[in-house]
This record gives structure tokens, C-alpha cells and sequence, in this order.
């Protein structure tokens, strides 16, 4: 889904969205309520300027808009890979901009992450996976990196990857892997602003997402092996 | 007349726990689901690879100068320190529990390529459930501190969660970044990245450029004792999480961007920093590399 149809869906009742240099940033319309919209989106890198106005945008928020919901829409290949961007400290930006979530957080904003592209490691943990809630629509291609990339790192034969990967979500990109390991709450369906209106009325809460693998059984582990830790240290 | 100076021991020639044991307090480490547990990772045997009975982290408590701590070492001699869904499990587990326990700190000895390849997507989301647990427990009050001094530095995802702590220290000999030089050489190219050249790499991710950007707070020598150091004096600084010091961190960073983006290479970003003779860096030892980056050091608040 591209980022009108999208924004035109959860936003019948308008919105003022621009994307400029793959940053889209406004203000959407729900129903007695406004919602903030900050996301890398089109398919962007995100590198250190890119993290650095992601960042402006969420303390803007917080600053005059005290309290109003976020939502990171997601549509990134990844972090931009180039010495030029190592040598800035793009995994310092990319803290700074994970930290200013967590101020909005604490500071009592909702926030949503929702998946409408592609999601793609650095590009998407720093903002739209720090959301209290991360969701999708159809179509959305979350992933680490492809089979391909992946055999050439392990030297595990591409063959072998694929087979393997049938398996197991948590080897295999896309959508249906990400929403069995809890990474992704829920696909939403029209009418999305519907879907909005339902997420924004949920209170934030805890991290749900060990709970959420569990249950859907393509991430066994993690829930137990955290909360046997948790309890051996009290 | 002063004693000898007690004789070196490599931090990054250590195990993780040797680390540990060495820079907690001796004999207060209890490790907590350790490996007589064998809670390991249930992903790696078909790929026929070898398991770890620890997933290759420790994690437990202890104290670091009498302090109540909680403390996790990776393991960088399995699969690179590498966060899997286990090894991932447990870091996010003892940063809740600190969350609740509000302990004097945490201590990370970071030691990661990042996420795990072979177990990718619970990877990439354990690094995730780990830095809003690491962000929780900041919040919460408890201070959490990274060591960075292995073999395998601090990469991938594990980058972030570096930077996310109150305080880092690093060897000149540590590294620090997102995407790690291999990655790039084999993604864009050696025009972009030649691994080969070992000094470009090191200007790039090594302590010493870190320091000068304002990302490490502390150079420590590749000594068990001084790395216990750093952990006790870092835990006494706080990056509190307010509006006021991020806005003050936003404007820090795009100086940074404004002012060193259009360098080619650490040296000129060094030159352009004000480092007199920036060349010579790499050849100084700690104390007169502080010296001479000591005015041009761009800390971020």
C-alpha cells in the first residue's frame, strides 16, 4: 500500500502529511482527535540526517503538543550502509532518535508503529518498532535482510536457507513470519481508521510482543527464558 | 616509594565471565539462569551448529564497589556475541528486573556483532525488546553503563543499545558502530570499504574516534582493572530522559552533522574538530591522546 492510500484510509476526515526528502511528517484527523504522523517512508535509507529530523519531529510533539498520539508509518529498506554515515555515528542517532521515543512514552504520548512498505533492521528499530503497539496493513514486507544476503553472511547454501526457512518464522522475511513472533500486533483491515481509533483507545502498557510469540507459537522461548531470569533475581 | 603497578591482564583476550568476575566485586557474581540450566537456543541444530548451554551471554548479580548491581557479559567466542532469540531473552529479563529492583546500575560488557543471522527475525526483535527494556529501566532511575573492549566490538543493533546506556567506556582497541566494516564491503563495495586497510577501520570504529565524537565517555586501557574502574565511575552519570537534556543532544548532534559532514575521513573530521596534528592520533598513547583531543572533544549531553 503507498502512503496516500494509506494516510487516505486513516484519515477520511483529512490530514496535512508532506513527505519531503523521505521523511513524511503532519498532523492526521481523527474524530475530536489529532494524531501526529512521523515516519521514514518510500522506501528510505535512513542515515544520520534523516535519524536527526525523525527526531526534531518526535520533540516538536512533545514540546507543543503535550500528550498528542504518535504514529511511525514504516516503509524503510534499512539503516544507510556507507563509511560516511559509520564515521558520523549513525548508531548514535539512531539511540538519540530511540530515546526521544521513549520521552514522548514517558511523557504520556500513545505511540503506534504500522508497517506499510518494507521494515528493515536499523530503519525500523529506532522509531517504528519503540512504539507501544506495532501494526501492519497488507502487503507490508518486514524483514532482517533476504535469504539471498543472509546465505552469503552464514555460508549456509541458499537451497538449504529456503527449505529451513519454510519452517521456521523466525528465519523466514515477511509479514506472516513477523506476526507470528509478536513483532507485529495485528494486520489491519479497512476501515483503517477504525483499526487507529481502536489501537489509540488501548492504554500503552508493558511491551507485549514475548507474550504475544508465545502465543502464537513462533517464538517459544523468549517469553519463559526473560521471565525465568526475572524470577531467579527476585 | 609506591608499590609496583600490579602487572596488565587483557580485557579482550578474557572470556566473558573472566570480565565479569573481574570487574564486579571478587566472588560477588551469581549468575542468574546459567548455563548448568542449558536454557540454549532451539534454532541453531538445523542449521547444524553447535549450541551453547548460556546462548552465549551472562547475565546475573552482583557489586562493583559495595553497590548492588545487576551485570551481563556476551560472549564473543560464540557465534560473535551474536543476539538470538535466548542470548536475547535474557538481557531483556535482567533489564526488567531491574526496572522493578531499582538496583545502584546496570553493567553491560558488550561484546556483539548484533543480531544472529541464523535465528534473524527473533533477533531483530530481542535487540528491540531490549533497548525499550534498557530505555524502561533508565526511566525507572537505575543507571545502566557499557563496557566495550572484546574482540568483536559493539555492531548491528547492539550499536544502538551502546548508545542508548548513560555511560560508555572503550579500549582504543574496542569498536563501535551500526554497520560493521565487512557488512559494507560485501553490500556496497571496496571503493566504499576496504577491509583490508586495518588503520581505516580503527580511524573509523575504533575508542579513539569514538571519543573525539562524543559517543565513548571514557578510553580505558585493554586491562581487566581499568575496565572495573570505568564501570564504578560511570555509573555515577546520568543522561537523565528529559525534554530539556534531548533537545540539548538534538542540537549537539546536528552540530556534528553541520560541521563534520562534509569530511571524507576521520582525520579531517579530527582537523576540522581543531585536533592540532591529527595524523599523529592513532600513534598516542591515552593520556597524550586526551591531551590533545581534550578542546576538540564534541561530548554529547
Amino acid at each position: 500500500m503507498n502512503l496516500d492510500e494509506l494516510l487516505q484510509g486513516l484519515f477520511p476526515s483529512g490530514h496535512d502529511v508532506r513527505v519531503e526528502g523521505a521523511i513524511a511528517s503532519g498532523t492526521g484527523r481523527l474524530p475530536g482527535l489529532e494524531v501526529a504522523v512521523l515516519g521514514a517512508v518510500g522506501g528510505a535509507e535512513v542515515g544520520v540526517a534523516e535519524a536527526l529530523r525523525l527526531a526534531a519531529g518526535v520533540l516538536r510533539v512533545v514540546r507543543d503538543h503535550p500528550g498528542r498520539p504518535l504514529l511511525f508509518p514504516v516503509d524503510t529498506r534499512g539503516q544507510r550502509m556507507a563509511r560516511r554515515e559509520e564515521m558520523l555515528g549513525l548508531n548514535g542517532a539512531l539511540a538519540h532518535l530511540a530515546e526521544c521515543v521513549e520521552l514522548a512514552r514517558q511523557r504520556g504520548h500513545r505511540t503506534l508503529g504500522l508497517v506499510h512498505g518494507e521494515a528493515v533492521s536499523g530503519g525500523v528499530l529506532p522509531l517504528g518498532f519503540m512504539a507501544d503497539e506495532v501494526h501492519a496493513v497488507p502487503g507490508a514486507r518486514p524483514a532482517v535482510m533476504n535469504l539471498r544476503a543472509m546465505a552469503r553472511v552464514t555460508k549456509i547454501p541458499l537451497p538449504r536457507l529456503e527449505e529451513l526457512s519454510r519452517a521456521s518464522a523466525v528465519l523466514t522475511p515477511g509479514l506472516e513470519s513477523f506476526v507470528a513472533t509478536g513483532a507485529i500486533a495485528s494486520v489491519w483491515q479497512a476501515p483503517l481508521d477504525a483499526a487507529l481509533a481502536a489501537a489509540l483507545a488501548r492504554p500503552g502498557g508493558p511491551d507485549r510482543r514475548m507474550a504475544l510469540g508465545a502465543a502464537r507459537g513462533g517464538r517459544t522461548l523468549a517469553q519463559r527464558v526473560a521471565a525465568r531470569v526475572e524470577e531467579e533475581g527476585t | 616509594m609506591s608499590a609496583p603497578p600490579a602487572p596488565r591482564r587483557s580485557y579482550r583476550e578474557a572470556g566473558a565471565r573472566r570480565r565479569l568476575l573481574a570487574v564486579l566485586d571478587p566472588g560477588s557474581f551469581r549468575e542468574l539462569v546459567g548455563p548448568a540450566e542449558r536454557v540454549q537456543s532451539p534454532h541453531l541444530a538445523a542449521l547444524d551448529l553447535p549450541a551453547a548451554f548460556d546462548d552465549g551471554v551472562a547475565v546475573g548479580r552482583g557489586t562493583l564497589q559495595g553497590r548492588p548491581v545487576l551485570a551481563a557479559s556476551q560472549e564473543g567466542a560464540f557465534l560473535g556475541g551474536a543476539v538470538g532469540e535466548v542470548h536475547g531473552a535474557k538481557l531483556t529479563g535482567l533489564l526488567r528486573l531491574a526496572a522493578r529492583e531499582q538496583p545502584a546500575g546496570v553493567v553491560l560488557l558488550l561484546d556483539s556483532g548484533g543480531v544472529r543471522l541464523q535465528e534473524a527475525n527473533a533477533g531483530l526483535l530481542a535487540v528491540s525488546e531490549i533497548l525499550r527494556a534498557l530505555l524502561a529501566a533508565r526511566a525507572a532511575g537505575v543507571p545502566v553503563v557499557g563496557l566495550i573492549g572484546g574482540g568483536w566490538g559493539c555492531f548491528g543493533g547492539m550499536g544502538i543499545v551502546g548508545r542508548c546506556c548513560d555511560g560508555l567506556a572503550m579500549s582504543e582497541e574496542g569498536r563501535l558502530g551500526l554497520s560493521g566494516p565487512e557488512v559494507i564491503e560485501t553490500t556496497c563495495g571496496v571503493e566504499e570499504l576496504d577491509t583490508r586497510d586495518r588503520a581505516l577501520v580503527w580511524r573509523l570504529y575504533g575508542g579513539k574516534h569514538r571519543i573525539v565524537l562524543g559517543e565513548a565517555d571514557l578510553l580505558v586501557e585493554d586491562d581487566l582493572a581499568a575496565f572495573r574502574a570505568a564501570a564504578a565511575s560511570l555509573l555515577t552519570r546520568r543522561r537523565v530522559l528529559t525534554l530539556e537534556r534531548l533537545c540539548q543532544a538534538q542540537e549537539a548532534l546536528e552540530g556534528r552533522l553541520a560541521d563534520f559532514g562534509s569530511c571524507a575521513d576521520p582525520v579531517d573530521l579530527w582537523a576540522a574538530a581543531g585536533v592540532v596534528a591529527p595524523a599523529e592520533l592513532p600513534l598516542l598513547e591515552p593520556e597524550p591522546f586526551l591531551a590533545a583531543v581534550a578542546r576538540a572533544r564534541r561530548p554529547v549531553p
